[in-house]
């Protein structure tokens, strides 16, 4: 029994560095959501129904732009498929779990709680068969990081209704996506990505229902794929 | 913004669904099915390809007209936030320094 309090605790502990980044940027999705003209109710609807940042952002500016919801929600779809991952990987450690609980800890899967609690599963020993307890520490990770991103995104929603639109805030959406994108171009093959896709994008910007994102989003995936690919082979030969 | 508040809730709750669906889709499935290679590489570039797709308009076509010149003050404040974020990796110093340079270009630059 006290194990379960123990781990849920220390997986609160292990998220507690990493909520010091979230906080800020659970407020900056609170205040450009409404720049991006969100009511505050959807916009805090969004932090709990959905609970993922980036496609918070995405979603809210493309919403401010009248993007039809088909290319909302597909676009959703690619921007949160890295999930497919995480699920994947944690999947083996939850098996012996009862649907509720999967039910619950899938909501929870974010970037960071994943981070969090795979290692925990990784370190070894695993915990004896029957006896409940790493599930509790990711429950710990994943309900810190969910308090504090709710917590943050209504401080921000709060904040966004004092904020004049003359601040231009609407602008921090593509400031934050240049500041997560560009540290993230190591190699050749990621710029390349990025390089293709705006340049689609640019082309395709006059295009009906925002068709050109997808379109551009695409493209930059396939010729990331093609750029790296002789790379892989090489690799391979060797 | 031009939705009623019903298709807005819509939208917002389909995007939860789809959200939901793909984290629950392989712990439910138990591990039994694997994520193909070739997708595992496409992952890698989602980030970089959907968010440059939202940034080159945002700074090069600001409005829907395109603007390359040193008058576009979201040209010049973006490139600017890409520099700090490059040189430093702090993705929160590059926001406020962004936004800060966009108010000085937008008082200093002709319209």
């Amino acid at each position: 029994m006290p194990s379960r309090r123990c781990e849920f605790i220390a997986g609160v502990k292990a998220e507690l560095p990493i909520l010091l980044g979230v906080s800020p940027f659970g407020m900056i999705y609170g205040v450009l959501a409404l720049s991006a003209g969100l009511p505050a109710t959807m916009a805090f609807m969004m932090s709990f129904v959905v609970y993922a940042g980036s496609a918070q952002f995405v979603g809210a500016q493309l919403i401010g732009t009248g993007a039809p919801g088909i290319v909302i929600v597909f676009t959703t779809f690619i921007v949160n498929l890295r999930h497919i991952l995480y699920s994947a990987s944690v999947a083996p450690h939850l098996k012996r779990l009862t649907a509720r609980w999967r039910c619950l800890l899938a909501y929870l899967l974010t970037d960071e709680a994943y981070a969090v609690a795979i290692t925990r599963f990784n370190k070894e020993p695993a915990p004896p068969p029957g006896l409940p307890s790493t599930e509790w520490y990711f429950l710990g990770a994943g309900l810190a990081q969910w308090s504090v991103w709710q917590a943050s995104t209504a401080v921000g929603i709060a904040l966004g209704t004092q904020i004049p639109p003359g601040w231009a805030l609407d602008f921090t959406i593509a400031l934050t996506f240049i500041a997560l994108v560009v540290p993230a171009l190591t190699d050749r093959s990621s710029v390349a990505a990025a390089v293709s896709a705006g340049i689609v994008a640019m082309l395709t910007a006059s295009w009906p229902y925002k068709l050109g994102l997808i379109v551009a989003s695409i493209s930059g995936i396939v010729v990331g794929l093609l750029v790296e690919a002789p790379r892989v082979s090489i690799g391979r030969q060797q | 913004m031009n939705c009623t508040p019903l298709a807005l809730g819509l939208i917002i709750v389909s995007m939860g669904i789809v959200t939901y669906a793909i984290r629950l889709s392989l712990i439910m499935l138990l591990g039994r099915v694997e994520v193909p290679p070739l997708m595992q590489r496409a992952l890698r570039f989602v980030p970089p390809a959907v968010l440059s797709a939202i940034i080159f308009p945002e700074l090069l076509r600001p409005g829907g007209t395109v603007n390359l010149s040193l008058g576009n003050p979201r040209l010049l404040a973006g490139t600017l936030a890409a520099l700090i974020a490059w040189r430093t990796k702090n993705v929160l110093l590059a926001i406020i320094l962004g936004m800060l340079a966009l108010w000085m270009f937008q008082v200093a630059l002709p319209e």
